[in-house]
Protein backbone atom coordinates (compact mmCIF):
# COMPACT_ATOMS: atom_id res chain seq x y z
CA UNK A 1 0.00 0.00 0.00
CA UNK A 2 1.53 3.37 -0.76
CA UNK A 3 0.86 6.06 1.92
CA UNK A 4 1.14 9.48 2.38
CA UNK A 5 1.13 11.23 5.86
CA UNK A 6 -0.53 14.89 6.39
CA UNK A 7 0.33 16.40 10.08
CA UNK A 8 1.25 20.04 10.41
CA UNK A 9 3.58 18.82 13.60
CA UNK A 10 6.79 17.25 12.71
CA UNK A 11 6.89 15.54 15.69
CA UNK A 12 3.60 13.19 14.69
CA UNK A 13 5.01 13.11 11.37
CA UNK A 14 8.08 11.13 12.32
CA UNK A 15 6.00 9.05 14.68
CA UNK A 16 4.09 7.79 12.22
CA UNK A 17 6.40 7.27 9.40
CA UNK A 18 8.38 5.63 12.32
CA UNK A 19 5.22 3.09 12.91
CA UNK A 20 5.14 2.63 9.22
CA UNK A 21 8.38 1.14 9.01
CA UNK A 22 7.09 -2.13 11.46
CA UNK A 23 4.60 -2.54 7.94
CA UNK A 24 6.70 -4.57 5.01
CA UNK A 25 3.77 -4.31 2.26
CA UNK A 26 3.27 -0.12 3.81
CA UNK A 27 5.18 2.63 1.66
CA UNK A 28 5.15 6.21 3.00
CA UNK A 29 5.83 8.24 -0.66
CA UNK A 30 5.74 11.67 1.32
CA UNK A 31 4.81 13.32 4.39
CA UNK A 32 3.25 16.69 4.14
CA UNK A 33 2.97 19.76 6.80
CA UNK A 34 -0.23 20.91 5.55
CA UNK A 35 -3.64 19.56 3.22
CA UNK A 36 -2.78 22.24 0.01
CA UNK A 37 0.43 20.92 -0.48
CA UNK A 38 -1.02 17.46 -0.42
CA UNK A 39 -3.96 17.95 -2.61
CA UNK A 40 -1.35 19.18 -5.54
CA UNK A 41 0.43 15.97 -5.05
CA UNK A 42 -2.72 13.70 -4.75
CA UNK A 43 -3.67 15.42 -8.35
CA UNK A 44 -0.62 13.82 -9.93
CA UNK A 45 -0.08 10.21 -7.82
CA UNK A 46 -2.18 7.43 -6.48
CA UNK A 47 -2.39 6.69 -3.18
CA UNK A 48 -4.08 4.23 -1.61
CA UNK A 49 -3.93 5.31 1.93
CA UNK A 50 -3.59 8.24 4.12
CA UNK A 51 -2.37 9.17 7.50
CA UNK A 52 -4.21 12.44 8.01
CA UNK A 53 -4.72 14.95 11.27
CA UNK A 54 -7.72 16.76 12.00
CA UNK A 55 -6.64 19.61 13.69
CA UNK A 56 -4.81 22.05 10.86
CA UNK A 57 -5.03 25.43 11.02
CA UNK A 58 -6.88 26.94 7.92
CA UNK A 59 -7.79 23.49 5.98
CA UNK A 60 -9.02 20.88 8.30
CA UNK A 61 -8.79 17.27 7.97
CA UNK A 62 -12.50 16.93 7.20
CA UNK A 63 -11.84 20.09 5.03
CA UNK A 64 -9.59 18.12 2.88
CA UNK A 65 -11.53 14.47 2.98
CA UNK A 66 -14.47 16.73 1.05
CA UNK A 67 -12.22 18.52 -1.40
CA UNK A 68 -11.33 15.29 -2.80
CA UNK A 69 -13.50 14.13 -5.33
CA UNK A 70 -12.90 10.05 -5.05
CA UNK A 71 -10.57 9.93 -1.25
CA UNK A 72 -8.45 6.81 -0.85
CA UNK A 73 -8.92 4.90 2.41
CA UNK A 74 -7.96 7.25 5.50
CA UNK A 75 -6.95 6.67 8.92
CA UNK A 76 -7.52 9.63 11.05
CA UNK A 77 -4.39 10.81 13.60
CA UNK A 78 -5.38 13.47 16.42
CA UNK A 79 -5.23 14.55 19.81
CA UNK A 80 -9.09 14.71 20.34
CA UNK A 81 -11.27 12.12 20.91
CA UNK A 82 -14.41 14.55 20.12
CA UNK A 83 -14.40 13.86 16.03
CA UNK A 84 -14.57 10.49 16.53
CA UNK A 85 -18.74 10.30 15.41
CA UNK A 86 -18.57 13.35 12.80
CA UNK A 87 -15.32 10.77 11.17
CA UNK A 88 -17.58 7.91 10.85
CA UNK A 89 -20.02 9.50 8.54
CA UNK A 90 -17.04 9.17 6.15
CA UNK A 91 -16.88 6.00 4.17
CA UNK A 92 -13.67 6.13 3.13
CA UNK A 93 -12.53 6.55 6.88
CA UNK A 94 -10.46 3.45 8.40
CA UNK A 95 -9.93 4.00 11.94
CA UNK A 96 -9.38 6.42 14.21
CA UNK A 97 -6.23 6.93 16.13
CA UNK A 98 -5.82 8.89 19.46
CA UNK A 99 -1.99 10.57 19.85
CA UNK A 100 0.36 9.37 20.86
CA UNK A 101 -0.33 6.21 18.95
CA UNK A 102 1.15 2.91 19.97
CA UNK A 103 2.23 0.06 17.75
CA UNK A 104 -0.05 -2.18 18.63
CA UNK A 105 -3.33 0.42 17.93
CA UNK A 106 -1.59 1.50 15.00
CA UNK A 107 -1.22 -2.20 13.42
CA UNK A 108 -4.97 -3.05 13.83
CA UNK A 109 -5.48 0.39 12.18
CA UNK A 110 -3.42 -1.10 9.56
CA UNK A 111 -5.08 -4.74 9.18
CA UNK A 112 -8.50 -3.18 9.03
CA UNK A 113 -7.18 -1.19 6.20
CA UNK A 114 -5.50 -3.91 4.25
CA UNK A 115 -8.59 -6.15 5.33
CA UNK A 116 -11.05 -3.24 3.28
CA UNK A 117 -8.36 -2.99 0.36
CA UNK A 118 -8.70 -6.52 0.06
CA UNK A 119 -12.90 -6.72 0.10
CA UNK A 120 -12.56 -4.73 -2.51
CA UNK A 121 -10.68 -6.59 -4.85
CA UNK A 122 -12.48 -9.56 -4.16
CA UNK A 123 -15.67 -8.38 -4.84
CA UNK A 124 -14.09 -6.69 -8.44
CA UNK A 125 -12.77 -10.38 -9.01
CA UNK A 126 -16.23 -11.75 -8.77
CA UNK A 127 -17.68 -9.46 -10.39
CA UNK A 128 -15.51 -9.62 -13.60
CA UNK A 129 -16.53 -13.55 -13.69
CA UNK A 130 -20.06 -13.03 -13.61
CA UNK A 131 -19.98 -10.54 -16.66
CA UNK A 132 -17.24 -11.52 -18.53
CA UNK A 133 -16.61 -13.52 -21.62
CA UNK A 134 -13.51 -15.28 -21.66
CA UNK A 135 -11.16 -13.14 -22.27
CA UNK A 136 -12.68 -10.87 -24.89
CA UNK A 137 -13.36 -7.24 -24.51
CA UNK A 138 -16.08 -5.13 -26.47
CA UNK A 139 -15.29 -1.75 -27.50
CA UNK A 140 -17.75 0.54 -29.45
CA UNK A 141 -16.15 2.16 -32.19
CA UNK A 142 -18.36 4.30 -34.85
CA UNK A 143 -21.87 2.16 -33.58
CA UNK A 144 -20.28 -1.23 -34.20
CA UNK A 145 -19.21 -3.35 -31.21
CA UNK A 146 -15.81 -4.80 -31.75
CA UNK A 147 -13.85 -7.74 -30.20
CA UNK A 148 -10.59 -7.61 -28.31
CA UNK A 149 -8.71 -10.13 -26.98
CA UNK A 150 -7.84 -9.48 -23.85
CA UNK A 151 -4.16 -10.48 -23.78
CA UNK A 152 -3.02 -9.26 -26.95
CA UNK A 153 -3.30 -5.92 -25.38
CA UNK A 154 -0.18 -4.29 -24.71
CA UNK A 155 -0.77 -0.80 -24.03
CA UNK A 156 -3.80 1.60 -23.09
CA UNK A 157 -3.04 5.50 -23.12
CA UNK A 158 -5.58 8.33 -22.46
CA UNK A 159 -5.60 11.28 -24.94
CA UNK A 160 -8.61 13.94 -23.85
CA UNK A 161 -11.43 12.22 -24.25
CA UNK A 162 -10.75 8.97 -25.92
CA UNK A 163 -8.32 6.39 -25.04
CA UNK A 164 -5.95 4.23 -27.74
CA UNK A 165 -5.84 0.67 -26.93
CA UNK A 166 -2.97 -0.75 -28.75
CA UNK A 167 -2.88 -4.58 -29.93
CA UNK A 168 -0.32 -7.22 -31.02
CA UNK A 169 -2.47 -6.56 -34.62
CA UNK A 170 -4.15 -3.33 -34.20
CA UNK A 171 -5.20 0.15 -32.51
CA UNK A 172 -8.03 1.37 -31.47
CA UNK A 173 -9.29 4.78 -30.24
CA UNK A 174 -12.26 4.95 -27.98
CA UNK A 175 -14.18 7.57 -26.82
CA UNK A 176 -13.81 6.39 -23.19
CA UNK A 177 -11.71 6.96 -20.13
CA UNK A 178 -8.47 5.25 -18.68
CA UNK A 179 -10.57 4.40 -15.43
CA UNK A 180 -13.36 3.23 -17.55
CA UNK A 181 -11.22 0.30 -19.17
CA UNK A 182 -8.71 -0.31 -16.20
CA UNK A 183 -12.23 -1.49 -14.48
CA UNK A 184 -12.58 -3.94 -17.43
CA UNK A 185 -9.06 -5.60 -17.76
CA UNK A 186 -7.74 -8.58 -15.13
CA UNK A 187 -5.98 -6.88 -12.36
CA UNK A 188 -2.97 -9.47 -12.56
CA UNK A 189 -2.30 -8.75 -16.24
CA UNK A 190 -2.64 -5.05 -16.41
CA UNK A 191 -1.21 -2.06 -14.25
CA UNK A 192 -1.50 1.84 -14.46
CA UNK A 193 1.99 2.92 -14.31
CA UNK A 194 1.25 6.66 -14.68
CA UNK A 195 -2.14 8.75 -14.80
CA UNK A 196 -1.98 8.01 -18.77
CA UNK A 197 -1.06 4.96 -19.04
CA UNK A 198 -2.04 1.30 -17.93
CA UNK A 199 0.38 -1.76 -19.63
CA UNK A 200 0.15 -5.34 -20.00
CA UNK A 201 3.12 -6.64 -17.40
CA UNK A 202 3.54 -9.36 -19.29
CA UNK A 203 4.54 -7.65 -22.51
CA UNK A 204 7.34 -5.16 -20.90
CA UNK A 205 10.91 -6.10 -22.68
CA UNK A 206 12.51 -3.95 -20.67
CA UNK A 207 12.62 -1.13 -17.31
CA UNK A 208 15.03 1.75 -17.56
CA UNK A 209 14.93 4.31 -14.47
CA UNK A 210 11.48 5.61 -14.58
CA UNK A 211 10.33 4.35 -17.56
CA UNK A 212 9.68 1.04 -19.56
CA UNK A 213 10.13 -0.01 -22.79
CA UNK A 214 6.61 -2.16 -24.32
CA UNK A 215 6.77 -3.11 -28.10
CA UNK A 216 8.23 0.17 -29.37
CA UNK A 217 6.86 2.19 -26.75
CA UNK A 218 8.48 3.53 -23.82
CA UNK A 219 5.89 4.23 -21.01
CA UNK A 220 6.53 6.90 -17.89
CA UNK A 221 5.96 4.77 -14.59
CA UNK A 222 4.94 7.42 -11.94
CA UNK A 223 7.38 7.42 -9.01
CA UNK A 224 4.40 6.32 -6.81
CA UNK A 225 3.85 3.50 -8.76
CA UNK A 226 7.45 2.17 -9.20
CA UNK A 227 7.36 -0.10 -5.84
CA UNK A 228 4.40 -1.89 -7.19
CA UNK A 229 5.33 -2.54 -10.76
CA UNK A 230 8.62 -3.84 -8.91
CA UNK A 231 6.52 -6.06 -6.73
CA UNK A 232 4.82 -7.35 -9.89
CA UNK A 233 7.76 -8.87 -11.58
CA UNK A 234 9.51 -12.16 -11.28
CA UNK A 235 13.01 -10.53 -10.64
CA UNK A 236 16.32 -12.57 -10.46
CA UNK B 1 4.49 17.71 40.47
CA UNK B 2 5.23 14.53 37.79
CA UNK B 3 8.19 14.48 36.04
CA UNK B 4 8.62 13.86 32.61
CA UNK B 5 10.08 10.34 30.89
CA UNK B 6 11.38 8.83 27.38
CA UNK B 7 8.80 5.40 27.85
CA UNK B 8 6.61 6.33 25.03
CA UNK B 9 9.55 7.14 22.63
CA UNK B 10 11.58 3.84 23.60
CA UNK B 11 8.70 1.70 23.48
CA UNK B 12 7.64 2.99 19.91
CA UNK B 13 11.11 2.83 18.58
CA UNK B 14 11.39 -0.69 18.67
CA UNK B 15 14.72 0.02 20.24
CA UNK B 16 15.92 2.23 16.89
CA UNK B 17 18.52 4.28 19.40
CA UNK B 18 19.18 6.49 15.98
CA UNK B 19 15.10 7.41 15.50
CA UNK B 20 14.83 7.76 19.34
CA UNK B 21 17.58 10.90 18.87
CA UNK B 22 15.95 11.75 15.99
CA UNK B 23 12.40 12.21 17.41
CA UNK B 24 13.73 13.87 20.73
CA UNK B 25 15.53 16.67 18.39
CA UNK B 26 12.46 16.96 16.53
CA UNK B 27 10.61 17.73 19.63
CA UNK B 28 13.88 19.94 20.56
CA UNK B 29 13.46 22.28 17.88
CA UNK B 30 9.87 22.32 17.58
CA UNK B 31 8.64 22.71 21.42
CA UNK B 32 10.17 26.11 21.84
CA UNK B 33 8.80 27.25 18.67
CA UNK B 34 5.06 26.45 19.68
CA UNK B 35 5.54 27.44 23.10
CA UNK B 36 6.87 30.99 21.84
CA UNK B 37 3.94 31.24 19.61
CA UNK B 38 1.42 30.67 22.31
CA UNK B 39 3.08 32.57 24.30
CA UNK B 40 1.93 35.69 21.98
CA UNK B 41 -1.00 34.47 20.96
CA UNK B 42 -1.92 35.15 24.45
CA UNK B 43 0.17 38.28 25.19
CA UNK B 44 -2.38 40.13 22.14
CA UNK B 45 -5.79 38.01 23.42
CA UNK B 46 -6.41 35.72 19.94
CA UNK B 47 -6.89 32.89 22.50
CA UNK B 48 -8.41 30.87 19.85
CA UNK B 49 -4.85 30.50 17.86
CA UNK B 50 -3.76 30.04 21.43
CA UNK B 51 -5.95 26.97 21.99
CA UNK B 52 -4.58 25.37 18.75
CA UNK B 53 -0.85 25.65 20.16
CA UNK B 54 -2.16 24.02 23.66
CA UNK B 55 -3.79 21.18 21.13
CA UNK B 56 -0.38 20.76 19.50
CA UNK B 57 1.70 20.91 22.65
CA UNK B 58 -0.50 18.65 23.98
CA UNK B 59 0.87 15.59 22.15
CA UNK B 60 4.07 16.55 23.29
CA UNK B 61 3.38 16.61 26.84
CA UNK B 62 1.36 13.15 26.46
CA UNK B 63 4.56 11.84 24.60
CA UNK B 64 6.97 12.68 27.56
CA UNK B 65 4.98 11.01 29.71
CA UNK B 66 2.84 13.87 31.27
CA UNK B 67 -0.46 12.43 32.25
CA UNK B 68 -1.65 14.80 35.02
CA UNK B 69 -0.19 17.73 33.03
CA UNK B 70 -2.46 16.26 30.10
CA UNK B 71 -5.64 16.36 31.59
CA UNK B 72 -5.07 19.86 32.90
CA UNK B 73 -4.06 20.95 29.37
CA UNK B 74 -6.55 19.76 28.27
CA UNK B 75 -9.15 21.84 29.91
CA UNK B 76 -7.24 24.91 29.91
CA UNK B 77 -7.10 24.37 25.82
CA UNK B 78 -11.13 24.18 26.55
CA UNK B 79 -11.01 27.42 28.65
CA UNK B 80 -9.49 28.88 25.83
CA UNK B 81 -11.91 28.07 23.23
CA UNK B 82 -14.24 29.74 25.77
CA UNK B 83 -12.21 32.57 25.45
CA UNK B 84 -11.06 31.92 29.58
CA UNK B 85 -7.55 31.70 30.70
CA UNK B 86 -8.32 29.52 33.83
CA UNK B 87 -5.39 26.94 34.02
CA UNK B 88 -2.89 29.55 32.81
CA UNK B 89 -0.46 29.29 35.30
CA UNK B 90 -0.35 25.69 35.96
CA UNK B 91 -0.06 24.89 32.22
CA UNK B 92 2.59 27.17 31.93
CA UNK B 93 4.21 25.69 34.85
CA UNK B 94 4.08 22.59 32.57
CA UNK B 95 5.43 24.45 29.96
CA UNK B 96 8.72 24.93 31.85
CA UNK B 97 9.14 21.52 33.36
CA UNK B 98 9.54 20.37 29.39
CA UNK B 99 12.04 22.96 28.83
CA UNK B 100 14.08 21.84 32.02
CA UNK B 101 13.46 18.10 30.59
CA UNK B 102 14.63 18.70 26.79
CA UNK B 103 17.73 20.97 28.38
CA UNK B 104 19.09 17.76 29.82
CA UNK B 105 18.88 15.74 26.82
Amino acid sequence: MNSIIIDDEATARAIISQLCTNITELTVLEEFPNAIQAIKYLNQNDVDLIFLDIHMPDFTGFDFIDSLKNPPKIILTTSDSNFAIQAFEYDCIVDYLIKPVGLDRFMKAIEKAKSIKSAIKVKTASGKVETSSGNDLYVNIDRRLIKIDVTSIYLVEAKGDYIHVKTENKNYTVHSSLKKIEEKLPGNLFLKVHRSYIINVDKIIDIEDNSVLIKKDVIPVSRSKRPELMKRLNLL
Amino acid sequence: MEKPNLSYICSMSGGNKEFEQKLIQIIKNEFPTEKKKYLNYLKVGDYKRAAEKVHKIKHKISILGLAKSYRLTVNYENNLIDNKTVGQKDFEDVLQIITDFLETL
